[in-house]
């Protein structure tokens, strides 16, 4: 684990959510440690996105959670209180699945009520709720539809709403948005958030998305082989990544083969200060991490390196440009961008403050970037 | 596929057309009017009604949970667990009813009702194969899991939410047992009991019109419950269909 904050932006904002601590958690499959002394703590109304690639382990700790898994070693606390031996059934956390969970033989105002009448509440306030958040999700015109009558959007609204009618201690949101289109996957993103930060719930969402985490959450934690290898409020993460495979895994980065010396590479000619904060990266051969943000280009005749793709993002165009064996990725702004063809002779040079600084890998593989 | 057709259909035709014919020749009811009255019918009929309603609540009670949980903790057997429920088809039912005879308490034997213990092991294949389509056609892990996620006991779990959405496969697996039951006759003829089958082939040598219009009610009555399982099979794949259409 490089690094686990645990104070939350938010931390100070809500009273309603609960705080969650997963302490040391371990979890075996066979032979595969799918959490291996995986360490969180989540503030109260805090909304947190375990954000990494398969296998990486992020289900199995939303999964421990839920209490739908159980640990090998560590704990789960919540508010305090040691989960061990409570079980699903008994641990207040709204879950919206991955897969359209609805129950197929009831409509969704019957849906949304289950949690309640499970709860022995009275008919007339649980319908009464039902409707009330049916309108929050803004499906109070289908609450007498059945799930095979809905869209995916519309499932995973009426989920959300089932899930919040219980009023959980912990919203837990496994991949919700990942079986819808495009569309439907921002729209429902929004309102996922708007909802969170109404009601002030504690929320942990598992996704493999980068947009989505960065998009919604208030802290990120970027995981990999069972652990964390960071977590930060998704502006530090972007820009301040603190390992290579934060950098790779979240957003674009180029790796430039240097030769530190001190505290300081060259890249391109230019010298460039290592990030503070960072393990000495020793002496020796290393590569630069670098987002396309990082560079500026200049275009010069007699520039090292030449433009070999270009592509429009609208306000900005990117570029891939070729120096020797290296390839980089560079953002300019469209307007530069718009005077520069293929094959332009360009020179590119950091305008990054600081550079990140990994292991070198082979040849092959850094010429691919990002 | 003519010839396929004469072979299922000519035997059926002349045996309706046996059961509705008097010992004149000429068409007549007479022979189904008769079924009711005819010595030992009754009997027969009330014992397989009963035998076949204990058979279906015993094989229900073993398989639904038992095939549930291998869907959902042990689907890594759900194989062999396939494996075991067919070899009732491949063991002869002499070996099988030696088997319960030597291996049941001393006070089961003497009861008729040692033919629905006999008769559960005999559905097997097809109970567990109808309740495996039917978990199968359903996202059971995430279902259950919400439910229990909610709130939800097992108990609650099993109530509200598998049972409802599992309705055709346990329609199913019910009906296919209960044919079974009414047409079995190799082990209730070994085991002594007179049930409906047992009761057609000793009462044949009596009147054959009767016990022959009997077995074409038998198998009409059959036809008519699998023919109901068909179509709601249907409906449930189109209710799927749509369902997939809308995501």
């Amino acid at each position: 684990m490089k690094e686990t904050s645990t104070t939350g932006p938010r931390s100070d904002a809500t009273a309603a959510g609960a705080r969650v601590e997963l302490d040391r958690l371990v979890r075996t499959f066979g032979s595969v440690r799918a959490l291996d002394g995986f360490t969180l703590t989540i503030e109260p109304g805090e909304f947190v996105a375990l954000l990494g690639p398969s296998g990486c382990g992020k289900t199995t700790a939303l999964r421990v959670l839920a209490g739908f898994e159980q640990p090998d070693e560590g704990r789960v606390v919540v508010d305090g209180q040691d989960l061990a031996d409570v079980s699903a059934q008994k641990r207040d956390m709204g879950m919206v699945f991955q897969s359209y969970s609805l129950f197929p033989n009831m409509n969704v105002t019957n849906n949304v009520t289950f949690g309640l009448r499970m709860r022995h509440q009275k008919k007339g306030p649980s319908r009464a709720k039902a409707g009330e958040l049916l309108e929050l999700v803004g499906l109070s015109d289908q609450a007498s539809k059945y799930p095979h009558q809905l869209s995916g959007g519309q499932q995973q609204r009426v989920a959300l709403a089932r899930a919040l009618a219980i009023e959980p201690r912990v919203l837990l949101l496994d991949e919700p948005l990942s079986a819808l289109d495009a569309k439907v996957r921002g729209e429902l993103r929004d309102q996922i958030r708007s909802l969170q930060q109404r009601l002030a719930i504690t929320t942990v969402f598992v996704t493999h998305d980068q947009e989505e985490a960065l998009s919604m959450a208030d802290r990120v934690c970027v995981m990999s082989k069972g652990n964390i290898e960071q977590t930060a409020t998704p502006a530090v993460l972007y820009a301040r990544p603190t390992t290579a495979f934060v950098a790779q895994f979240v957003g674009i980065s180029s790796r430039v083969p240097v030769e530190t010396s001190g505290n300081e590479v060259t890249i391109f000619g230019q010298t460039c200060p290592i990030r503070t904060g960072e393990a000495d990266p020793g002496a020796g051969p290393r590569d630069a991490l670098l987002r396309p943000e990082d560079f500026g280009i200049e275009v010069d005749p007699d520039g090292k390196g030449f433009v070999t793709h270009k592509s429009f993002l609208g306000a900005t165009t990117r570029l891939v440009v070729q120096v020797g064996e290296i390839s980089v990725r560079v953002d300019v702004r469209s307007d530069q961008g718009a005077d520069i063809e293929l094959g332009t002779h360009v020179r590119p040079r950091v305008i990054a403050r600081d550079v990140l600084v990994a292991p070198r890998m082979a040849i092959a593989a850094a010429v691919v970037d990002g | 596929m003519l010839l396929a057709g004469a072979y299922f259909l000519l035997p059926l035709y002349a045996g309706l057309k046996f059961a509705l014919q008097n010992d004149a020749g000429h068409f007549s009811f007479f022979a189904v009017k008769a079924i009711p009255s005819a010595q030992g019918f009754s009997a027969a009929f009330t014992l397989s009604m009963k035998l076949a309603l204990v058979t279906v609540v015993l094989a229900m009670l073993l398989m639904v949970p038992t095939t549930i949980y291998v869907h959902l903790r042990l689907p890594r057997v759900r194989r062999i667990v396939e494996f075991i429920t067919i070899l009732p088809i491949v063991i002869p039912p002499i070996i099988l009813i030696e088997g319960v005879l030597g291996s049941y308490p001393g006070w089961i034997k003497s009861s008729p009702y040692l033919l629905s213990f006999l008769y559960v092991v005999l559905a097997m294949p097809f109970v567990y194969r109808s309740l495996d389509a039917g978990l199968g056609a359903i996202d059971l892990k995430t279902l259950v899991e919400a439910s229990r996620s909610l709130g939800g006991s097992w108990a609650q779990t099993l109530r509200r939410v598998i049972l409802p959405n599992l309705r055709p496969a346990l329609l199913s697996a019910m009906v296919l047992t209960l044919a079974l039951v009414l047409g079995e006759y190799t082990m209730a003829s070994l085991d002594l009991w007179e049930t409906v089958p047992v009761w057609i082939v000793n009462f044949q040598q009596s009147d054959g019109h009767i016990t022959v219009a009997a077995s074409m009610i038998g198998l009409i009555g059959t036809w008519v419950l699998l023919t109901l399982i068909v179509s709601l099979d249907r409906s449930q794949s189109r209710r799927s269909r749509r369902k997939a259409g809308t995501t």
